[in-house]
């Protein structure tokens, strides 16, 4: 047997390259500390989240969770945590809703739907976020007229300078005692849900399309029922009403919130439309052909042909546009909402607490971006092509 | 024998026929149709009636060398002129050596050195001139491509290694040529600052995204790990949290007697450190398309694995990735405009600088819709070129 000289040994090279990129990792991060402990020694700083429990003695635009300045600073990251959280929750939602309006739009046979929804998606998609953004804010919603000759919409909806006033539910006392009938609408919801999944367990034939609306039917009858035994309703609309110089009553959007909410919702939408377009393109025509001469009727086509296999092209980049909303929802900082970005950047200027302060911005990005990609990925694999 | 009548066949071409194939074709599309025309309408006249009538768009005029160029020196724009000859030039040679592939972009740059020239014309600038000779260099360094021929490709790629380089020392200057006196880049503003931070933030980026795109897929797992890490970090947070790291880290991170650099210098840090995480993921799509017969085939010729890499692979992956990347400087030209936010004099900071002039209170919608149209236009410039580019490649069609 030939021996080798050890160091032509693929085996020993590749420890050795190891060996070194971690010597490498290890001297600069080495290099790094020593500078950042000189450069904070010598400004005076030290490092820790003492700060946290301190006074944040600044006030905060909106929340959702109670707040005022005697707070500490970790009440005020949270606040703004969760204003983050609302605004790309409630962005998700409704981008989803745009966009795939937008994607069936631009496939329509209508021509004149189809170009005005390129139009949005050209425009939209070719032009910076932040500068849409300032546009709504600065542009439509801060120039619309003052609360006394707010724009009237039917709803009614006042759209104001001091932001937007929509009608809202109120939960009126009785409220508490029908609260039994919401869990039990729910329930039947789920109820049906195992129903149907029996029948189809036993059968080839899929359920017929107007069955779902067993969904809608039971929790609605559920509740009306519970109506029934009400003495009064339990909800009440509460309408916004000019009182004095301000609008009382019903739901009151921000400026700040609307405009960051909109541009969110148009600009992620646009990148949807993409989406769903290329998605419900990328099912060949041979298949809705060949469920054609299978007999399908086009409703079950589209249950079980094409909507299916879209949705395994569409998830994967769904997912990431989901990711890029909530990142893009730091821009807020641009027209003044207090979400996490803006709120730590405050907290940065008051207490020169840098490093602390971003680990704590990174983490909290990361854990909402690994926690969506989770949910998606588990939903990606319930609808992921099983192969033989 | 009965005869059967029939009637004509209905009209299937003319401006009717067309109208009710895409217009009308049912009830609900002619609702559709209807509905949208309404919503055209109803947002389009007070739009045109704006536009024409109550927009004061003297506020773009007025300030138009700001928006370009920022607080740059004005007794030294003669050197972005020279740049944009210099890339009239670069242009024209290279359509000259690679016909097609190039000729989106020589026609786009050609269309807008006249159309330029035209606006300046009717703003009566003098800078009409600066657009025709732009043009004409364009078309003369075409004509010396054409003769060139036979030395084409490594010509043109050499001019476009060093174009880049050549324009920031330009734009920057020396300390030591005596007629190129350094400009601060605190001085830069405006598309000037918005093209050079995407310039340098690509350029920069790419080797860094290579390397970590290789690391990926290497199967030493400590070098695996790393570049896994990197890329999904970068990639999980927003751009606008790494440009403040950047802008708030650097001078931290340097040794205490070392003056940290300026805002702008900063920035490119963060963007080059941002856009790489995003390249490497592009990257490694190319990498993935190569067939394991490449690989192979350089093994059987004796190469070793870093000149399989260099020679074989790469070239065929980056080939591959143009339309990718191409993509990610479009998406990296808008995200620039974050650089307002740590304060950069882009375009966007200039036009809230603009906002503040007492004489041009309120012009909000002029200002951004001004930005917007530059952003939009040199999107679309670009998609095009860019199309073109890949047809003539024939990248994705192998």
């Amino acid at each position: 047997m030939q021996i080798r000289a050890f160091w032509r040994d693929i085996r020993f090279l590749q420890v050795l390259a190891q060996v070194v990129f971690i010597l490498f990792l290890a001297l600069a991060a080495g290099f790094l500390y020593a500078n950042v402990s000189a450069n904070l020694a010598r400004q005076g700083l030290t490092v820790g989240y003492g700060f946290i429990t301190n006074p944040a003695s600044f006030d905060i635009g909106e929340s959702y969770i109670p707040y005022q300045s005697s707070d500490s600073y970790g009440r005020a990251i949270l606040v703004g945590l969760v204003n983050t959280l609302v605004v790309s929750a409630l962005g998700i939602l409704l981008t989803t809703i745009v966009g795939s309006i937008a994607g069936i739009a631009r496939l329509s046979s209508n021509w004149l739907i189809s170009r005005l929804a390129g139009a949005y998606v050209g425009v939209i998609r070719n032009t910076p976020l932040i500068i849409q953004l300032m546009f709504w804010y600065f542009g439509i919603i801060l120039q619309l007229p003052a609360v006394k000759e707010a724009v009237a919409l039917p709803g009614p909806v006042y759209l104001t300078q001091r932001g937007i006033y929509l009608p809202w539910y109120e939960a009126m006392p009785s409220f508490d005692s029908w609260r039994i009938y919401v869990w039990l609408a729910l329930a039947s919801i789920v109820i049906i849900w195992f129903i149907f999944r029996g029948i189809q367990s036993r059968s080839d034939l899929p359920i017929p399309l107007w069955w779902y609306l067993a969904y809608i039917l039971a929790p609605v009858l559920i509740l009306w029922v519970g109506l029934l035994f009400q003495p009064e309703p339990p909800l009440k609309v509460n309408i916004p009403e000019l009182t004095g110089l301000n609008f009382r009553g019903g739901l009151q959007l921000t400026p700040e919130f609307a405009a960051l909410l909109f541009g969110l919702v148009v600009y992620t939408g646009s990148f949807i439309a993409e989406i769903v377009r290329a998605g419900i393109q990328a099912v060949s025509l041979g298949q809705v052909e060949a469920a054609r001469s299978l007999g399908l009727t086009t409703g079950q086509t589209l249950q079980l042909v094409i909507f299916p296999q879209a949705l395994r092209v569409i998830i994967p980049p769904l997912t990431s546009q989901y990711l890029n909303l909530a990142k893009n929802s730091s821009l807020a900082i641009a027209i003044g909402y207090p979400d996490l970005f803006s709120i730590a950047g405050t907290v940065i200027n008051q207490t020169g607490a840098v490093l602390e302060v971003i680990v704590i911005i990174m983490l909290s990005y990361l854990s909402m971006s690994l926690f969506t990609s989770l949910l998606m990925n588990i939903y990606n694999s319930r609808v992921r092509l099983v192969e033989r | 024998m009965t005869t059967i009548e029939m009637q004509p066949p209905r009209l299937t071409v003319g401006p009717f026929a067309w109208l009710r194939k895409n217009l009308f074709s049912t009830w609900y599309n002619t609702a559709l149709t209807l509905a949208a025309l309404w919503l055209l309408y109803a947002l389009l006249r007070p739009a045109l009636q704006w536009t024409l009538t109550e927009a004061r768009w003297g506020v773009i005029e007025a300030n138009l060398t700001l928006f370009m160029i920022g607080q740059y020196p004005r007794d030294q724009s003669w050197r972005i002129w020279l740049a944009i000859y210099m890339l009239g030039g670069m242009i024209g040679l290279s359509w000259g050596v690679w016909r097609e592939a190039a000729r989106g972009f020589a026609f786009i740059a050609l269309g807008a050195g006249l159309g330029f020239a035209l606006i300046s014309l009717l703003l009566n600038l003098d800078t009409w001139i600066n657009w025709l000779i732009a043009d004409a260099v364009l078309l003369v360094f075409y004509a010396s491509g054409l003769i060139l021929q036979r030395r084409r490709a490594t010509t043109a790629a050499l001019g476009w290694l060093l174009y880049f380089p050549l324009v920031f020392l330009l734009i920057a200057g020396m300390r030591f040529i005596p007629w190129l006196p350094p400009v601060a880049t605190g001085l830069w503003g405006g598309l000037l600052l918005t093209l050079m931070l995407a310039i340098v933030g690509n350029i920069g980026a790419l080797p860094l995204g290579i390397l970590l795109a290789l690391g990926r897929r290497s199967k030493l797992p400590i070098l695996r790990y790393f570049s896994i890490g990197y890329i999904e970090l970068i990639r999980g947070v927003p751009l606008v949290t790494i440009l403040f790291m950047a802008n708030l880290l650097v001078p931290l991170f340097l040794p205490v007697d070392i003056r940290p650099p300026d805002a702008v210098i900063r920035a490119m840090i963060g963007f080059i450190l941002f856009e790489a995480a995003y390249q490497a993921e592009n990257v490694r799509g190319g990498l993935q398309s190569i067939n394991r017969g490449q690989y192979e085939a350089a093994q059987a010729l004796g190469l070793s694995g870093a000149l399989t890499m260099t020679f074989i692979i790469l070239p065929q992956a980056l080939r591959a990735v143009i339309p990718a990347l191409f993509n990610s400087f479009i998406s990296l030209f808008k995200d620039t405009s974050l650089g307002a936010i740590i304060g950069l004099f882009e375009l966007l900071r200039i036009g809230r600088a603009v906002l503040a002039q007492s004489d041009w209170l309120g012009t909000h919608r002029e200002v951004f819709l001004f930005i917007f149209i530059v952003y939009w236009g040199f999107n679309m410039a670009f998609t095009y070129g860019s199309r073109r580019l890949e047809e003539a490649l024939g990248v994705g069609k192998r």
